[in-house]
Formats: C-alpha cells, sequence, structure tokens
C-alpha cells in the first residue's frame, strides 16, 4: 500500500523545504519530511521510504541510511503512545531505575516491548537535557520532570485509558 | 568566587519571559544587535568580539570572536551560521532552559553573528526531544520577523537576515559540529574528517561557523555592557576566560538546576551554594566536573601545582573543589570544563555502576564509522558489565587501558576522547574500588545509584 503525506501535511513540507538553499534544499528537508511522515503513519515503513525518496529526488538507499542512523525514527510499528524513560548517570543518580522499573511492573512488559492493547511502547532512552530536573521520562511530545512514582502511575494510567 | 547575574536569566522568572514584549522591555532587548548593525563594520564586531573572551560553550572552550575571525567570504557562495542546540552531553541542560525561557538572546545573538561573519542564514540545529525548545524558538522568530528584526532590513539597514530552526532525530552524535553539518544537510550524522573546516566548507560546502547555543546567547549581553566590561565580570578575566555564564548542577544534590554566575565559581560553592549540597545531608564522594566526557574528580583530590609560572600555583595543594570553574584551570587539573554542569556522586555511591552506566551510554551512541570507536566502546561495555557482575578478571580490567588509549586519537571525530577518557578517568580514579570489585570484596551490582530509594 503505498504512502502519501495528508494536503496539510505537503504544504507543511514545502515550507520546510523552502528554508534551505537550492540545490541542496530536499535533501536537507529529508529529516524533517520523516517527521511529518513518522507523525502520521507512526512509523517509518518502505512505502514511507519509497515516498520521501520520490518527493525530495532522492535514492531511496539514502532515504533508508538516513533512516536507520537515528533512533527516533521507528523501523517498526510502535504503540499509540510512546513512552521514553531517561536512564543516563544524572537521572539514574535520582530514580531514573526505580522510574524505570515502576513503569515495567505496572505495565508488564520490558523496556523495548508494546503493551499487547498496542497502547504504550516503553522504551530507555539516552540523557535527554534534564539533569537538572530528574528524575524524568518524555511521553510522545511532552517531557515529565522531577518525576514522584505516584505522578508516573498518573501518567501511566491516564495513557492507558486513554 | 561566587558572583551571582542575571542577564540570561532574569526574564527566566518573569511571566511569559520567553516573548518579544518582555525581552525589549526586561532586557533592552534588540538593542545591541541595533547597535552592531547600525553603527559597527563587519570586522569592528569581530574584533570587539574577541575582547569578550568568550569562551566556547559547548564544551571545547574555544575562543568565539577568534572563530569568527577564521570566516572569509567565498567569490560565489554565502556564509551560514549554524548553532548547535544538539544537546545532549549527560549531564548538561543548560541550553534548554535558554531556548526555552529566553529564545530572543538566542535569536538576537544570532543576528550579531551572522553580521559578524557575512552571513544572512543562521540554522539553529535543535535535537528533535526538545519539542517545547523548537517551539519557543520558532515563535521568537515570527516575532523578529513581524517587527522587523528580522528580514529584508533589519534596523533600516540593507542586511537580510533570516533565522531557521532545523530537527535532529536523536543521535548524541550530532553535536559534533560536522556530524551536525551532515545532519542538517539531511545525511546520515557521521563526522567528516578535517580539514577542510567548517570556516572554509561547512554547510552546503560553503563557509561556516558552528556556535553552541549558549554562546550565541551570550552575545547580546556582551555587546551591551561592551566585550571588554562583559570580560571582566569575570575572576579568570586574566585567563581569557571571560564573562557570565550557565552553571548546572544535578545528581546527588538538594537543589539540582541552572545558576547564571560570572565565571569563577568553584565547584565547592556550586555544589555547596547554588546545589544546596550533598543530598540526605551525605559527604561528597565524586563529581563529574562538566558532562560525562569530562574524567571525574574525587572529594579529596588535591591539586599538584609546584611550578610558579603554573596559571594553577596559587592553588597547589589546596582541594579541587576550591579551584575556579575555567577552561584553562580545570584542564590544569587533569580533568575539563566541558559544559560547566556538574554531576554530584554521594558517599556510598558505587563507581563501578557509575562506570558502566556511563558506557552503555557510550556504546549505544557511538556512529560506528570508525572501527576503534565502533569496536571499542561495546569492549568496554562488555568488560564493565562483567566488572558490575563481579565477573571480570584482573588481566580484563588491565585490559581497559589498552582498549582506551586504543580509541584516544585513532578515530575522526572528538567522540573516541569522549568515551576513552571517561573510562580512563574512572579507572584512575577507582583503581581500588575496581580491583576490590574484580577480588570479590564488594558485592556484584548494577543496580540503583539513588542516596535512596525511592520507594
Amino acid at each position: 500500500m503505498s504512502f502519501e503525506l495528508t494536503p496539510e501535511r505537503d504544504r507543511e513540507l514545502n515550507e520546510i523545504i523552502a528554508r534551505y538553499p537550492a540545490p541542496h534544499d530536499k535533501m536537507a528537508a529529508c529529516i524533517p519530511a520523516l517527521h511529518l511522515c513518522q507523525d502520521q503513519n507512526g512509523w517509518i515503513s518502505d512505502d514511507v521510504i519509497v515516498f520521501v525518496a520520490n518527493r525530495l529526488n532522492l535514492s531511496a538507499a539514502h532515504v533508508k541510511g538516513v533512516v536507520t542512523f537515528y533512533t527516533l525514527f521507528n523501523q517498526k510499528p510502535v504503540g499509540k503512545h510512546q513512552v521514553w524513560v531517561c536512564r543516563t548517570l544524572p537521572c539514574a543518580l535520582r530514580g531514573a531505575g526505580d522510574v524505570l522499573e515502576h513503569c515495567e511492573k505496572r505495565l508488564g512488559i520490558k523496556a523495548g516491548e508494546t503493551t499487547a492493547d498496542g497502547k504504550i511502547t516503553l522504551r530507555t532512552a539516552e540523557c535527554l537535557a534534564s539533569c537538572g530536573t530528574a528524575p524524568m521520562m518524555q511521553v510522545d511530545k511532552n517531557y515529565y520532570e522531577n518525576l514522584t512514582l505516584e505522578q508516573v502511575d498518573a501518567i501511566v494510567d491516564r495513557l492507558r485509558n486513554d | 568566587m561566587l558572583k551571582r547575574t542575571n542577564y540570561l536569566t532574569h526574564v527566566y522568572s518573569l511571566a511569559d519571559g520567553w516573548t518579544l514584549p518582555v525581552y525589549e522591555r526586561e532586557s533592552q532587548g534588540y538593542q545591541a544587535a541595533r547597535q552592531v548593525l547600525t553603527t559597527m563594520s563587519p570586522a569592528d564586531v569581530i574584533n570587539e568580539a574577541k575582547k569578550a573572551n568568550l569562551r566556547g560553550r559547548g564544551g571545547a572552550g574555544f575562543p568565539m570572536g577568534v572563530k569568527w575571525s577564521f570566516m572569509r567570504p567565498h567569490p560565489t557562495k554565502p556564509s551560514y551560521l549554524v548553532i548547535n542546540a544538539d544537546e545532549g552531553e549527560p549531564g548538561t541542560h543548560k541550553d534548554r532552559t535558554l531556548m526555552e525561557r529566553n529564545p530572543h538572546a538566542v535569536i538576537e545573538g544570532c543576528m550579531i553573528g551572522c553580521y559578524a561573519i557575512g552571513a544572512h542564514v543562521a540554522y539553529i540545529y535543535v535535537r528533535d526531544e526538545l519539542h517545547l525548545s523548537k517551539a519557543r524558538l520558532w515563535q521568537a522568530i515570527r516575532e523578529a520577523k513581524a517587527k522587523g528584526y528580522l528580514g529584508q532590513t533589519p534596523f533600516g539597514k540593507s542586511y537580510p537576515l533570516d533565522v531557521v530552526v532545523h530537527t535532529g532525530a536523536g543521535a548524541y552524535i550530532c553535536g559534533e559540529e560536522t556530524s551536525l553539518l551532515n545532519s542538517l544537510e539531511g545525511r546520515r550524522g557521521e563526522p567528516r574528517l578535517k580539514p577542510p573546516f567548517p570556516a572554509q566548507s561547512g554547510a552546503f560546502g560553503c563557509p561556516t561557523t558552528v556556535n553552541n547555543l549558549e554562546t550565541i546567547a551570550a552575545v547580546p549581553t556582551a555587546f551591551r555592557l561592551g566585550c571588554e566590561e562583559f570580560s571582566k565580570l569575570s575572576a579568570l578575566h586574566h585567563l581569557n576566560d571571560g564573562g557570565v555564564r550557565l552553571f548546572g548542577v544535578n545528581g546527588h544534590v538538594n537543589r539540582p538546576g541552572i545558576y547564571e554566575c560570572a565565571v569563577g565559581v568553584t565547584l565547592r560553592e556550586l555544589i555547596e551554594d547554588l546545589g544546596g549540597g550533598v543530598s540526605g545531608g551525605k559527604k561528597l564522594y565524586a563529581v563529574i566536573p562538566g558532562g560525562s566526557s569530562t574524567p571525574v574528580l574525587r572529594a579529596e583530590e588535591l591539586v599538584h601545582a609546584p611550578d610558579p609560572s603554573s596559571p594553577l600555583h596559587a592553588w597547589h595543594g589546596k582541594s579541587v573543589l576550591d579551584v575556579p570553574l575555567g577552561v584553562d584551570t580545570f584542564r590544569g587539573i587533569g580533568t575539563m570544563l566541558g559544559t560547566c554542569c556538574a554531576t554530584v556522586m554521594a558517599e556510598g555511591t558505587d563507581p563501578v555502576a557509575a562506570f558502566h552506566n556511563l558506557m552503555q551510554f557510550y556504546r549505544h551512541e557511538s556512529c560506528g564509522q570508525c572501527t576503534p570507536c565502533r569496536e571499542g566502546s561495546g569492549w568496554l561495555l562488555r568488560v564493565a558489565e562483567k566488572l558490575a557482575d563481579g565477573t571480570c578478571t584482573l588481566d580484563e580490567l588491565n585490559q581497559l587501558h589498552s582498549i582506551a588509549n586504543n580509541i584516544m586519537g585513532n578515530t575522526i571525530c572528538a567522540f573516541g576522547e569522549g568515551t576513552a577518557m571517561p573510562a580512563l578517568g574512572f579507572l584512575k580514579k577507582f583503581r581500588k574500588e575496581f580491583e576490590a570489585r574484580v577480588r570479590g570484596e564488594s558485592p556484584a551490582y548494577r543496580g540503583n545509584l539513588t542516596v535512596s530509594p525511592m520507594s
């Protein structure tokens, strides 16, 4: 099944391309374009890669190379909501281990897995520049900082019921 | 010497502090850019900027004005200013506060920087996770455009200026400037060989200056005060390390956060006075001074600088915690100032578990382009795992030195050093503790690193 951006997102992509100097503009738009596609599709399928390659006059191999380089491009389907718990040292010193263990127990999955109902993908993240407000987790596009386990419960429950 | 300032952070606490009206009212916003663009030549701007002794805030500490002076206009190609806001060094949490709470300082800094180096466009490369930062920067850009500060004729001067926010996609390595440029161009974020340096061939093959976000955000303040006056605020002005900067403190302290001070704060002041002391009333065990790549210091370390000509001689025999945080002073005590955000570990922290945690980071973030780094970071992690689990032999522990030393200097970019330096730092400072683990005298552990568990 082929992939296409919605007309609104496609217009946004045109605006993005215009931010960069020709003839480099289309390649420079590659990463933002992939974000737009992932916002719509949830992950970067082969169809998305072909779409981006055609839309930006790039080879599919180039686009695939970009997709596989960056952590945030999902190379397989993920849950409706994505939860990242920062695990790196400054957060670990302030309870990231507790937060992660708590999430795993509460959701019944390990980091890297998705709940059976497809609602939540739980992952660990490397330093998210929130060391002064640790421990923290990112849910979709939002940061939750200075977490207590009660707050983690409330966040997870809200996602489960969404 | 602890001297709190609020040039950059005054608007942090104000309602709508990130908006243009507040920035103009409270921080004399865009007055510096106006003065620079309407009364100074680009050469004057660079000469003035050099006097600020503004050492790059991204970690390497290179003088910003000198970096600007490397730019030579190309007969046919445009020049670019690129701002590195790929903040991701573990322990570093300063640039995000500027983007979220004082984005106009960034935009105004970009205007001055562009004018100085002959660029008309600045690209701010923000890591994708920082969605609020990106939104606030875009809002600031829209506001500045609506006022005519960005556009065809800023302040009536025929010098078109534009600022664009570009997003990454989750890769620590993109904080390395040439990797960042590849990522900006839409490629895999693998570092480039230097030379050519970005000033000769950077973004899109054009002359480019890459500045850290905090560096550029400090520029309007420097020009408003006068660059020399700005430099003199620092206790290390005589070491060409000037001005004010953001000091971060995190880990086992009572008040983690970001504090703006004149350069010259000591680690003891950062931990005790700003950070509110070590958590749980514990004693300080160790501190990583400026991001995880800077070698760790133990609390009891003393400065060894018997040579009177050493810039550190004044602190000879004193605690490293009493040395002012500066680019050259911290190089002198065998570590680095880095990003000036300290990670504090209280007594009772398992150094093996901390080492293991960091090696996971470097393994995950090695881009894989250079064999010594790709294989070495994995090897370091495997030994760290065995060490944590208590299954590491003395031979393997000794091997860590050669693995790290074989990464150092053998890679295209500084990530190799960034991996090897903390590994060697932990090995040197915690050799006894590591050996005790090898001999089975301390229990296997790769668990929690908190002072007390959350539950």
